[in-house]
């Protein structure tokens, strides 16, 4: 039933070589998920996020420094070996230097037409932050236009609105059955469907998750006795990880990832000035740690993630060198135990040691198998 | 071999040297004298707490944890105690010095760790504002705290909508200084502060430029003693002063010929923060006669810098300078937020190519033989696109060498690699040792 998106996910770039056969649109490869897709959808672009592929490679070496997370490399990577050849332009919004490499050395190694880099606030905590972003999204709505020579006007970017929210609104509705105590889906299968969301149209996903949402409350799959998980930390797609941890007894309910819910949690309201709603959804979101300051408000948020996903115990994950999640996670691991989650914490590289993280994770769940004994 | 160049020690190192003990002492005792203490970045705004009154003051910490860095046993039981608590190792080295100064209670100074009354920081690097977020939990998590944005993208493409975005938090933070510490806010004291952090700004410059000249009046180890002042509180009166004393002694080393290093022959400059434990790898250049003539990092973390008419690097004129007179505090808060974008140090966040620009320039009007790039694992802001660097400077026919390094983390330093890596430079630049 679900692997449509597993599918899409695998066959990424088959699928936007197909779209832009099929509709004869742009496609723009985007590094961070303050991209501003609604933009981008009311201008007929197709926004597609550029993970990487968990796979050894040597091509980054001269571009980036070692020392930065293996995520932003392994991006790259794909760039280099032409593997998002038929990519039109790419963009990021501002967040961690990070990823930001992997976005200029795209730009100066692999021509494009178009490249846009959105100084999106860092200070979202600010009542400064939504009046700058408004401004800043008035200034790249004028640059895609210009790219693509064509006006966009506020019944296009309803459009654009229409089609993120609908989205957001399914994924949610999707998260929403994994809170019953044998939910339907495994949580291999969201990781699938939210990381496929950003690689595909999202008519083509909203149709396919209205489908499978009609279908999915008569599914039964052996989740029952499982130990409920949550999984949360930097970016994540490696679904072979995903698989090992469900393999062993548990079952992942919920997370917090931008590869996961953090994506799709917030809303667009559409009152008064559209670009300044849709500049309000990106400052109010649930933050990237590398927003979240002065002020820790993510831990809140987890933390009522793990209550109303009613979970046992937490995976916390992380980029190797990602900063941002590695100044937070002592606190979120503190706040977790201190709410009576226990907390694993793991550390990511471009490949899982599968094996090393099995004995690990098996370890963790007798241990939360030993607190319901006793 | 006889000294090619006359050489003599700077009449200002001892000054120098009291002007920053008393930076850090005066940090300490604030309280005795009913003064206030705050926290913050070397980049933040110091101007602006300076119209809360002349009795407060600063402890920037990056400096700071330089110092900490300096002290290899305090930097490595700074280290452990961080890790013990829960830390990544490959974090910044200069926050974990600093957190783990608080966490030891033990000041680089002397005594205990002073806490701060306010934290005042501002955010370009990820880890800017997040070590003051940590800093705060660390100090009890009461210590009133802000901090502000100013990663608005290059100064070349700074909009209106851009600046106001700066100077609407800047104005959000005086009246936030308000209510934390119960004082009335001075804006003449804000205006002259103004002044005296683009006069120090100017003046930095200035002297970098001097040392375009053959032998170099100034070697790089001795202007990370100089430059520091600008780290430290570069909007005060004694700092803009002292830069004022120091140009115009490099000045006259320049009249009189007088070099830093005496068998200059060989020109190279670094990049990013160095080794602090190992600085001794800048005396071993001069067995070669090379001197390092600083880097973007010594001349643009702090210095401020235009093109000039003839088309050179050099000061950027004051707003003094060039007639602006400042009548109010909305004024003064735009002048600072467009004078401070423009810092050469903060262009590379968008892209390297900003930085490659600057760094060839450099190259060639500081006359170099080579360039010698510390890959630092200690600082994810400054190593921010090095590798794309060392690709255009090479594109360009600079020769380049790389060392990877911690400038606060002496467990991530090999001396001995370092040294081959320079025996090795030094020969493919046709340098070999001078016999002594």
């Amino acid at each position: 039933m679900m692997e449509k998106f597993k599918e899409w996910y695998e066959q990424r770039h088959a699928y936007a070589k197909e779209w832009k056969k099929k509709t004869g649109g742009k496609v723009v490869g985007y590094f961070c998920t303050y991209v501003p897709e609604e933009i981008l959808y009311a201008a007929d672009v197709l926004p597609v996020r550029i993970l990487g592929s968990h796979e050894p490679q040597d091509v980054t070496e001269p571009h980036i420094f070692g020392m930065f997370c293996p995520f932003c490399r392994d991006c790259l990577a794909q760039g280099l070996q032409g593997r998002y050849d038929y990519l039109d332009g790419v963009m990021i919004a501002q967040s961690c230097l990070h990823i930001r490499q992997a976005y200029t050395s795209w730009k100066m190694h692999i021509p494009v037409d178009f490249s846009y880099y959105l100084p999106m606030p860092n200070n979202v905590q600010s009542k400064r932050a939504l009046p700058y972003l408004t401004g800043e999204l008035e200034t790249f709505k004028e640059a895609v236009e210009k790219w693509t020579g064509k006006k966009i006007s506020d019944e296009d970017l309803n459009k654009g609105i229409e089609a993120m929210n609908t989205s957001r609104q399914l994924t949610r509705d999707l998260y929403e059955l994994r809170k019953q105590d044998n939910p339907p889906l495994t949580g291999l299968e969201a990781m699938y469907a939210v990381v496929a969301s950003q690689m595909v149209d999202k008519r083509d996903y909203n149709a396919a998750l209205q489908e499978i949402l009609q279908k999915l409350p008569q599914r039964q799959i052996e989740n029952g006795s499982k130990v409920r998980l949550m999984i949360l930390g930097s970016e994540n797609d490696d679904t072979e990880f995903v698989d090992m941890v469900e393999s062993l007894g548990a079952m992942l309910v919920v997370d917090d990832h931008c590869t996961g819910s953090r994506y799709f949690w917030n809303q667009v309201n559409t009152n008064g000035n559209l670009l300044e709603a849709i500049a309000s959804r990106y400052v109010e979101r649930v933050p990237c740690p590398s927003k979240d300051w002065p002020e820790r408000t993510r831990i809140e948020h987890i933390l009522k993630l793990a209550k109303d996903w009613n979970v046992q115990g937490a995976i916390v994950i992380q980029q190797k060198f990602c900063d941002p999640h590695e100044i937070d996670i002592p606190s979120i691991i503190e706040s977790l135990k201190s709410n009576g989650v226990p907390a694993q914490f793991l550390e990511l590289d471009v490949t899982v040691p599968v094996g090393q993280f099995k004995t690990r994770v098996e370890a963790f769940l007798e241990m939360l198998s030993e607190e319901d004994l006793f | 071999m006889s000294a090619k160049y006359k050489t003599e020690s700077l009449k200002c190192w001892d000054k120098s040297k009291e002007i920053r003990l008393d930076y850090y002492k005066n940090y300490a005792k604030a309280h005795e004298k009913g003064g206030l203490r705050w926290a913050g970045g070397a980049w933040s705004f110091d101007a602006i707490p300076s119209g809360l009154g002349d009795d407060v003051y600063p402890l920037t910490g990056e400096p700071y944890a330089a110092s900490v860095a300096w002290n290899k046993d305090l930097a490595l039981r700074c280290h452990e105690a961080v890790e013990k608590a829960g830390y990544a190792r490959d974090l910044c080295s200069y926050m974990r010095n600093y957190w783990g100064s608080i966490i030891l209670n033990e000041y680089a100074f002397g005594g205990e760790f002073p806490m701060p009354d306010f934290i005042w920081q501002d955010h370009i690097c990820c880890s800017h504002a997040k070590w003051y977020q940590v800093a705060r939990d660390l100090e009890g998590g009461d210590v009133p705290y802000y901090a502000m944005d100013v990663s608005v993208g290059p100064y070349d493409e700074l909009t209106e909508n851009r600046l106001e975005y700066v100077v609407g938090q800047m104005h959000d933070g005086i009246e936030w200084l308000e209510k934390v510490t119960g004082r009335k806010y001075d804006d003449e004291k804000l205006i002259q502060a103004v002044h005296n952090h683009c006069r120090s700004e100017s003046l930095w410059a200035e002297t970098c430029a001097l040392n375009k000249a053959v032998p170099a009046p100034l070697d790089e180890k001795t202007m990370y003693s100089l430059y520091v002042h600008g780290t430290l509180h570069k909007s005060s009166r004694i700092v803009a002063d002292f830069y004022e004393e120091l140009r115009d002694e490099v000045k006259d080393r320049v009249e009189r010929g007088i070099a830093a290093i005496a068998n200059e022959r060989c020109r190279v400059m670094t990049d990013t923060q160095p080794p602090w434990a190992f600085l001794k790898v800048f005396r071993y250049l001069e067995k070669f006669g090379c001197v390092s003539i600083g880097s973007l990092y010594t001349f643009g973390l702090i210095g401020m810098w235009d093109i000039q008419e003839d088309g050179t690097w050099g000061p950027r004129k004051t707003p003094q300078e060039l007639g602006i007179k400042i009548k109010d505090r909305d004024q003064a808060l735009h002048v600072l937020a467009e004078w401070e974008l423009k810092k050469p140090e903060w262009q590379h966040f968008y892209s390297p190519d900003h930085k490659s620009d600057m760094m060839l320039r450099i190259a060639k009007e500081w006359k170099l033989d080579g360039i010698m790039l510390h890959y630092n694992r200690g600082c994810e802001g400054l190593s921010l696109g090095i590798a794309e660097n060392r690709l255009a400077l090479k594109e360009a026919g600079f020769p380049v060498m790389i060392f990877e390094g911690n400038m606060g983390d002496e467990r991530e330093f090999d001396e001995a690699q370092t040294i081959t890596r320079i025996d090795a430079f030094m020969e493919s630049l046709n340098f070999e040792k001078i016999k002594d």
